[in-house]
């Protein structure tokens, strides 16, 4: 993008004016992405900015970014108001059942495709990739009338036990492209040593697989923490509402904020943004903690897909 | 039987058990949570079903009205029209930042970072911070065309706005399919662009016969990733805006969900979920056979 060659004239020429519309470009394509950033930030200033206003102060205009008093209250109005607590530990059971669940049955499926032959194995891959391409939509409503027939509605079972099969196809297909790039030498010595293919899956592989594994339980967090659709489906009973349930419903009951109705009925944009930013936070924190395996599992998805 | 028996006493008939314990529990999961629900709901298009009085068979009566019904339509063109400008849209945004950002710039790291986080934001409080942004009194958004000298815009009551509202909304979160780019951008060996130098190929000229055509492979999956998206988008329709104003935002899936579990129509729903699947597949083959071919692989080495 940057450099301009102007192949007729000399080099010497040429590299002086690479040089100084090198640095003119590279300011504005610095300028333009700046720009871009603080568009992109913007919104979630406006989270925290608001979630941290007086009620009142939420409703000026135009509004002030910083917030003036600070009020660090919202928090604990908005995290105690609904039992915020209750929503949590259910959110956190549902994932830590996902995580358990998917990194060991995704695993265990993926090395039966990677590292090991046998007939119909290419058939059953051609399946997992199968199974990633059909949209969720179609399996909702048969689903919601197994689950519905198996009595599982308004339990945590729809959104955990489906995933100690096999773990989910994105998650096979993840973990076996990383296992096939660990050099079969390793296993052979371990075959030498009595190793069976079970002790090599578990003492080998597993070990050596750590960074996909870590990628693969990033997106399980992300999946189970900010799913929706699934809990809104299958749990009813305020006792088991997930945070993002506990959310929507919060919003419903401090108006829809659609259409303002003056003082009386205004919605407490203030709690809502506190409770968004809670619930936004943990998911910022892990990203950070993580980033390199959220690149590099976006990557291995997009480019190797 | 007995031959069998001494083959899967072999090393291969040993392995092949043993591949099949590994890849069990898929096996397993396929069938039971994929096969039968698919099974399932292609019967139940054919039924009336509320869940409650047993299910009727009524052949094609599903699909006769669903062609007959006015909200299918609408949420169809609804569902159309939001990929149709989503996708195209912030892909190119997407592409154009990730070329910006490759050309080494300073602070790379922070600019991919910031520009990734808001695709990470949970669905439900994504939907809740737009909500509020898109507020018409005293929305971050109005404040901003307020400062510019505009006038305020009934985003989300006005049927005309609340669906460049949600493509508004939708193009925030572009910074995935921009991760992707990138780290394709960065793939892309130097000595292709030394080439086209030498050849003297201007920035241009390399964007369009370099970058471009060893770029399309991810280009192409972006495109279809962000079409099965977009099809099935139905959280920002479900908690913004319900549907409204006038149906015009009532998303292909919205209508679909609140025909399953509002109206309890379930046959009708699984009638809706077919045709989806059809136009998500039909769309992805076509796009398949039309770009398909165009699409530059690198030789497998």
């Amino acid at each position: 993008m940057t450099t301009v060659s102007v192949s007729a004239k000399p080099s010497v020429v040429r590299r002086r004016v690479k040089f100084t519309r090198g640095w003119f470009s590279r300011v504005v394509v610095w300028t333009i992405l700046l720009v871009g950033s603080v568009i992109m930030l913007f919104p979630l200033i406006w989270m925290v900015s608001s979630s941290l206003k007086l009620e009142q102060r939420v409703f000026m205009f135009p509004p002030q970014l910083i917030p003036n008093p600070v009020r660090f209250q919202n928090y604990v109005e908005a995290l105690t108001y609904k039992p915020f607590p209750v929503y949590l530990r259910n959110t956190v059971f549902i994932v830590v059942m996902n995580e358990l669940a998917i990194v060991l049955a995704a695993s265990f499926c993926a090395y039966g495709f990677a590292r090991i032959r046998f007939p119909g194995r290419d058939f059953w891959f051609s399946t997992v990739l199968f199974t990633m391409m059909v949209p969720y939509v179609v399996m909702m409503v048969p689903q919601f009338v197994m689950f519905k027939r198996l009595n599982w509605i308004d339990t945590f079972l729809p959104l955990t036990v489906p995933y100690f099969f096999g773990g989910g196809g994105f998650n096979i297909f993840l973990l076996r492209q990383f296992f096939r790039t660990i050099p079969e030498e390793l296993a052979d010595a371990a075959r030498i040593d009595g190793c069976n293919e079970f002790t090599i899956y578990a003492r080998i592989i597993m070990p050596l697989a750590k960074p996909a594994l870590i990628t693969v339980a990033i997106f399980t967090f992300l999946n189970a923490w900010n799913d929706f659709m699934g809990p809104l489906l299958y749990l009813n009973s305020p006792e088991r509402f997930t945070l993002a349930i506990g959310l929507a419903n919060f919003r419903a009951s401090f108006g829809s904020g659609l259409v303002s109705t003056g003082a009386g009925g205004r919605s407490r944009w203030d709690l809502l943004m506190a409770f968004a930013t809670a619930m936004t936070v943990p998911v910022l924190v892990v990203f950070f903690l993580a980033q390199r395996y959220f690149v590099q599992g976006v990557v291995m998805t997009g480019l190797k897909g | 039987m007995k031959r069998l028996i001494r083959w899967l006493k072999k090393p291969a008939g040993r392995r092949t058990i043993v591949g099949y314990i590994f890849i069990g529990p898929f096996i397993l999961g396929f069938i039971i949570w994929f096969l039968i629900p698919a099974l399932t709901s292609l019967w139940m298009a054919f039924q009336e079903w509320n869940m409650i009085v047993p299910p009727k068979f009524i052949a094609l009566d599903n699909f006769k009205n669903l062609f007959k019904d006015k909200l299918f339509w609408q949420s169809l063109k609804v569902t159309t029209t939001y990929t149709a400008i989503s996708v195209p849209l912030s892909l190119t945004l997407a592409f154009i930042i990730a070329l910006l950002m490759n050309t080494k710039v300073r602070g790379i790291e922070v600019f991919r970072t910031i520009y990734y986080m808001p695709s990470i934001v949970p669905a439900v409080a994504n939907a809740v911070l737009w909500a509020w942004i898109l507020n018409s009194e005293f929305g971050l958004l109005n404040a901003f065309l307020h400062a510019i000298g505009l006038p305020k815009i009934l985003w989300l009551q006005e049927p005309k706005w609340a669906l460049p509202a949600m493509i508004l909304m939708s193009l925030w979160g572009l910074g995935g399919s921009m991760v992707i780019y990138l780290a394709g951008l960065q793939g892309i060996p130097n000595e292709f662009y030394e080439a086209a130098e030498i050849d003297g190929a201007g920035s241009w000229a390399k964007l369009w016969h370099v970058t471009i055509p060893l770029m399309s492979p991810v280009i192409f999956f972006n495109f279809v990733m962000g079409i099965i998206g977009t099809f099935q988008v139905f959280t920002a329709g479900y908690l913004i805006t319900n549907g409204g104003p006038q149906n015009a935002t009532l998303f292909y899936v919205l209508y679909l969900y609140r025909n399953a579990f509002q109206y309890l129509r379930m046959g009708y729903a699984a009638a809706l979920a077919w045709v989806l699947a059809l136009i998500i597949m039909g769309l992805t083959a076509f796009i398949f056979r039309g770009l398909g071919g165009r699409v530059y692989y690198e030789q497998a080495g």
